[in-house]
C-alpha cells in the first residue's frame, strides 16, 4: 500500500462515513417522533396528528433509503479498504458488526415495508407496533455501532494472538467499554435534536406562510419542547463524554483545547490556530485557567499538552480543535433556541415572532452539522490510531493501489453529489407542500408520495 | 460448545446467507432489469411496486454477508475485498443509485422520474454485472501471499468472469419474470411470461456454457467432477451427478409451467436452477472461501467470537426468518390499485 492510496483511502472513508450518519441521526429521531405522533393519534383520534404522521414518513422513507444504501457501502470499506484493520480487530469488533446486522437492520427493513405500505393490510395496533420495531432496530443499531466505536476509542478486554490477531477477554467488558454510555447518549440525544431541529424548521417554514396552519403549530411545540429538554442535557452529557476523554484520551484532549504546554491552570482558548510545524498557537482568545476548569473540574489542575507527546502520536490539533468548537457552539445556539422558543411559547406561541420562525428555519441543517463536527472531533482527535494506542491508521490499510481508490473516490463524490441533491430537493419540496398535502391514507386510491399516486398526478 | 465444529457450522450460516441473498435480491434486481423492457410507465409502477415492501430487507442479506463474512472469517473477508475492490465498489455505487430509486421515483416530476426510471434499470443491471466479474473473478481463483491478497486491480477481469456476468443478468431476469409472473395480471402479466420464456434458454445456454469452461479453465474444479490428471474418474462424477440433474429438473419445472400457463412454477423452477448452480459451486470449491490459497478453517474468527455469534444466532435467527416471512405473507397476491403507500 502506498502512501498515497492511504491518504485516498483515509479520505474515501471520511467522505462516505460523514455522507452516511447525516441520515441515520435524522431517521433516528424521526422513527420515534413518528412512535409519538402514530400513539397521540391513536390515543386522540385527532386528524392534525396523523397527518403530520403521514407528512414526516414520506420524508422519513427518503432519508431512510439513503441511509440504507450509503450505509451498505461502510459494511464493505471495512474490507476493501481496511482489510487488514478488519483482519487484526475481527476477533473482538466482528461479533459487534454482526448483531447489529442480526438485531437491527433486519427489523427495521422488514418492518419499514409494513410501515410505507402496510395501511390496508393491518390494524392500526398491529401498524403502530412496526413503527415502533422500526423505531426501536434504529436505537439498537445506534448501540452496537456505538460499541464497536467506543471500543475502538478505548480498547480494554483484549489479548493479542501470536500471529497479531486480537481477541475478546471479556464479551460484557467489549461491549460496555467504558467511554460507551456517555458516547451512546451522546449520539441518541444529538439524533433527537437533529430530527427536533428539522421538525422545528419544516413548521417555522409553514407558519411563516400561514400562522394559523394547525399541524405545523402543533409540530413546531414538540420541536420547542424536545430542545428545550434535550439541549442542555445534552451539553451535560457531551460534558461527561469530554471528562472521560482527559482521563482516557489525552492527546484528543490537548488538541481539542489547544494545549501545547502540560501545566496548572490552562486557559480556555475560544478562539485560537494550533501550527503543527511550531507547536504553537495563533491568534489566541483566552480566559485565564477555565481550561484546566471545563476539563477536569478544578482550574488548578494540571492538564497533559501536546508536547507530551511524540509528534508521531499527536492529532491533527487544528481540525480536532475547530471542528470540537463548531460542535459545541451550535449546542449553544441550540439551547438558546429551545430558551427562546419556550419563553415565546409561554408568551402566547412561537409562531408570533417572524425573527423566531427565521431562526429556527436557520437552524434547521444544525444538528447534522454538528453531528458531523462531533465526529471529527471523535475520529480525528483519535488519530493516528485506529485502535487506541494498539493500532495504527497507517498499517490498517488493504494491498489495493492508489488508482484503484482515486477511481472509487471520484465515482463516490459523484455519487453522492447526486444523491444528496436529488435527496435534498425532493425532502425540500415535501416541506413546501407542507402537512396539510398529506392525505389521510383511506381518502383515495394510492396515498400522495406512491407511484399510483405520482402517476395520476397532474404534471405541475 | 467445545463438542460443536464451530467454523464448519459458519461456513453453512454465511454460504446459506449468501444463498438467500442471491435468491431474493436477485428477483428484486431482476425486475430492474427487467424494467427496461416494460411498455408503459404504468406497468413500471406496477414492477417497482412487485418489489418495494421487500427490497430493503432482501439487500440487508448482502450486508450479513459482509457484515458476517467479517464477524466469522475475517481471513477471507479480509483477502478478498481488496481483490474484488473494483467490482465490489461498482456493485455498491450501482446498488445506491437503483435503492434511492425506489423512492426517488415517485418524487421526481417529468425529467427527475426519467432519470431515476433509467438508474433503476441501469442501476440493476450494473449491480448483477458487478457480482458476476466477482463470481469470476472468486471461480478464478486469488493471489495470495501470506493469507493477504497479493495481486493486480484487474486480476478479476477475463473473458471467463465476462461469461459469468452475463449468465447473473440472465439468472436474475429469469428470476426476476418469475416473480412478475406470480405478482401481476392482464398485459404485464403475460410480458413476464414473454421475458420468462426468452431468459430460460439463455440460462441453461450460459450456465452450461460457465459450467464447461469452468471445467477447462480450472483443473481444480475439473479433477472434483472426475477430470483428473489420470484420466476419466466416473465415480466421482457420479456422486455429484444429482446436481446438475437438479438443474435440468429446475429447467423442466420452468418449461411445464410455462406451457401450462402456471402462475408459479417458473419462479421455483429458477429458484432450483439457482440452487444447483450454487450446490455446484460449494461442490467445487469446498473447503477453498479464497480458491485456492484459504480455506474456511484458515480464515475463521477466534473460537471465542464464533461461539458467541453462534449463541446468538440460533435465538435470532429463527425469529428473523420468522418475520421475514411472516412480511411476504402480509403482502402476498398480486399487487392490486392499494399497492402504494398507505
Amino acid at each position: 500500500m502506498s502512501l498515497d492510496a492511504l491518504l485516498l483511502s483515509r479520505l474515501q472513508f471520511a467522505f462516505t462515513l460523514a455522507f452516511h450518519i447525516i441520515f441515520p441521526s435524522f431517521t433516528i429521531g424521526l422513527a420515534s417522533f413518528l412512535a409519538v405522533l402514530e400513539a397521540l393519534w391513536l390515543a386522540t383520534r385527532r386528524e392534525a396528528f396523523q397527518r403530520l404522521y403521514l407528512f414526516w414518513l414520506k420524508i422519513f422513507a427518503l432519508s431512510f433509503g439513503m441511509g440504507v444504501v450509503s450505509g451498505v457501502v461502510m459494511s464493505y470499506e471495512f474490507g476493501t479498504n481496511w482489510s487488514v484493520f478488519s483482519k487484526i480487530s475481527a476477533g473482538v469488533i466482528g461479533p459487534l458488526l454482526a448483531f447489529e446486522v442480526l438485531t437491527a437492520f433486519f427489523l427495521e427493513a422488514s418492518f419499514l415495508g409494513v410501515m410505507l405500505f402496510g395501511w390496508r393490510r393491518v390494524g392500526p395496533g398491529l401498524h403502530f407496533a412496526a413503527t415502533c420495531l422500526v423505531a426501536f432496530g434504529t436505537l439498537v443499531s445506534a448501540f452496537w455501532i456505538i460499541s464497536a466505536n467506543s471500543w475502538m476509542q478505548y480498547p480494554v478486554a483484549f489479548a493479542a494472538l501470536p500471529d497479531g490477531r486480537l481477541t475478546a477477554t471479556d464479551w460484557v467488558a467489549v461491549v460496555f467499554s467504558p467511554t460507551f454510555p456517555e458516547r451512546f447518549a451522546h449520539m441518541v440525544l444529538a439524533a433527537y435534536l437533529s430530527t427536533a431541529l428539522m421538525v422545528g424548521a419544516a413548521s417555522a417554514f409553514a407558519l411563516w406562510r400561514d400562522p394559523r396552519q394547525s399541524e405545523s403549530r402543533i409540530a413546531l411545540r414538540m420541536a420547542v419542547g424536545m430542545c428545550l429538554a434535550v439541549a442542555p442535557l445534552q451539553l451535560l452529557v457531551g460534558d461527561a463524554s469530554g471528562k472521560d476523554i482527559t482521563h482516557r484520551q489525552p492527546a484528543k484532549l490537548a488538541a481539542i483545547e489547544g494545549f501545547w504546554e502540560t501545566r496548572a491552570g490552562q486557559p480556555f482558548h475560544i478562539v485560537a490556530w494550533p501550527d503543527r510545524g511550531r507547536q504553537k498557537n495563533d491568534f489566541e482568545v483566552s480566559i485565564p485557567k477555565l481550561g484546566s476548569w471545563v476539563t477536569t473540574g478544578d482550574a488548578a489542575a494540571t492538564v497533559k499538552g501536546l508536547k507530551a507527546f511524540a509528534p508521531r502520536d499527536r492529532p491533527p490539533a487544528a481540525v480536532v480543535f475547530w471542528s470540537f468548537r463548531i460542535m459545541v457552539g451550535l449546542g449553544l445556539a441550540m439551547i438558546g433556541l429551545g430558551a427562546w422558543g419556550a419563553l415565546l411559547w409561554w408568551r402566547g406561541g412561537p409562531e408570533r415572532s417572524r425573527l423566531f420562525l427565521a431562526a429556527a428555519m436557520l437552524m434547521g441543517p444544525a444538528g447534522f452539522v454538528a453531528v458531523i463536527a462531533g465526529w471529527t472531533t471523535a475520529e480525528v482527535g483519535r488519530q493516528p490510531w485506529v485502535i487506541y494506542g494498539v493500532m495504527r491508521t497507517a498499517s490498517a490499510a488493504s494491498p489495493v493501489t492508489a488508482p484503484e481508490v482515486s477511481a472509487s473516490l471520484i465515482a463516490f463524490l459523484v455519487v453522492y453529489a447526486i444523491v444528496f441533491a436529488a435527496g435534498a430537493l425532493y425532502i425540500l419540496r415535501q416541506i413546501a407542500q407542507g402537512p396539510l398535502a398529506a392525505e389521510p391514507p383511506l381518502a383515495g386510491t394510492g396515498a400522495p408520495g406512491t407511484p399510483l399516486a405520482a402517476a395520476t398526478e397532474p404534471e405541475p | 460448545m467445545s463438542g460443536l465444529d464451530l467454523p464448519l457450522i459458519w461456513a453453512g450460516v454465511i454460504a446459506l446467507a449468501v444463498l438467500l441473498y442471491v435468491l431474493f435480491d436477485g428477483f428484486d434486481l431482476g425486475v430492474g432489469i427487467l424494467f427496461a423492457f416494460a411498455r408503459t410507465p404504468a406497468d413500471r409502477d406496477t414492477m417497482m411496486a412487485a418489489i418495494a415492501p421487500y427490497w430493503d430487507g432482501n439487500e440487508t442479506w448482502l450486508v450479513l454477508g459482509g457484515g458476517g463474512l467479517l464477524a466469522a472469517f475475517p481471513g477471507a473477508y479480509a483477502a478478498l475485498m481488496p481483490a474484488f475492490y473494483l467490482p465490489i465498489m461498482l456493485m455498491l455505487l450501482a446498488l445506491i443509485l437503483r435503492g434511492v430509486a425506489f423512492e426517488f421515483r415517485s418524487h421526481g416530476r417529468r425529467r427527475g422520474r426519467a432519470f431515476w426510471t433509467f438508474a433503476f434499470a441501469a442501476g440493476s443491471i450494473t449491480a448483477a454485472v458487478a457480482q458476476g466479474f466477482v463470481l469470476g473473478g472468486f471461480i478464478h481463483g486469488v493471489t495470495l501471499k501470506g493469507g493477504a491478497f497479493a495481486g493486480g486491480p484487474l486480476d478479476w477481469a477475463s473473458p471467463y468472469s465476462f461469461v459469468v456476468a452475463a449468465g447473473v443478468v440472465a439468472g436474475y431476469a429469469l428470476l426476476g419474470a418469475g416473480w412478475l409472473m406470480i405478482k401481476t395480471r392482464d398485459a404485464l402479466h403475460g410480458d413476464a411470461r414473454r421475458w420468462a420464456s426468452l431468459a430460460a434458454p439463455a440460462v441453461a445456454l450460459l450456465l452450461a456454457a460457465v459450467s464447461v469452461a469452468t471445467l477447462f479453465v480450472h483443473p481444480q474444479v475439473a479433477s472434483r467432477w472426475g477430470w483428473t490428471d489420470h484420466g476419466f474418474d466416473l465415480s466421482r462424477l457420479t456422486r455429484l451427478a444429482a446436481i446438475p440433474a437438479m438443474g435440468a429438473a429446475g429447467l423442466v419445472t420452468i418449461a411445464v409451467g410455462l406451457a401450462r400457463r402456471s402462475q408459479g412454477g417458473p419462479f421455483v423452477g429458477a429458484v432450483v436452477v439457482f440452487l444447483s448452480g450454487y450446490l455446484g459451486l460449494a461442490a467445487s470449491f469446498f473447503p477453498y472461501v479464497a480458491p485456492y490459497g484459504l480455506t474456511f478453517r484458515q480464515a475463521a474468527n477466534t473460537n471465542s467470537a464464533l461461539a458467541l455469534l453462534f449463541g446468538a444466532l440460533v435465538i435470532i435467527l429463527p425469529v428473523i426468518l420468522g418475520y421475514v416471512a411472516w412480511v411476504y405473507w402480509l403482502f402476498r397476491g398480486k399487487v392490486g390499485a392499494d399497492a402504494g403507500y398507505h
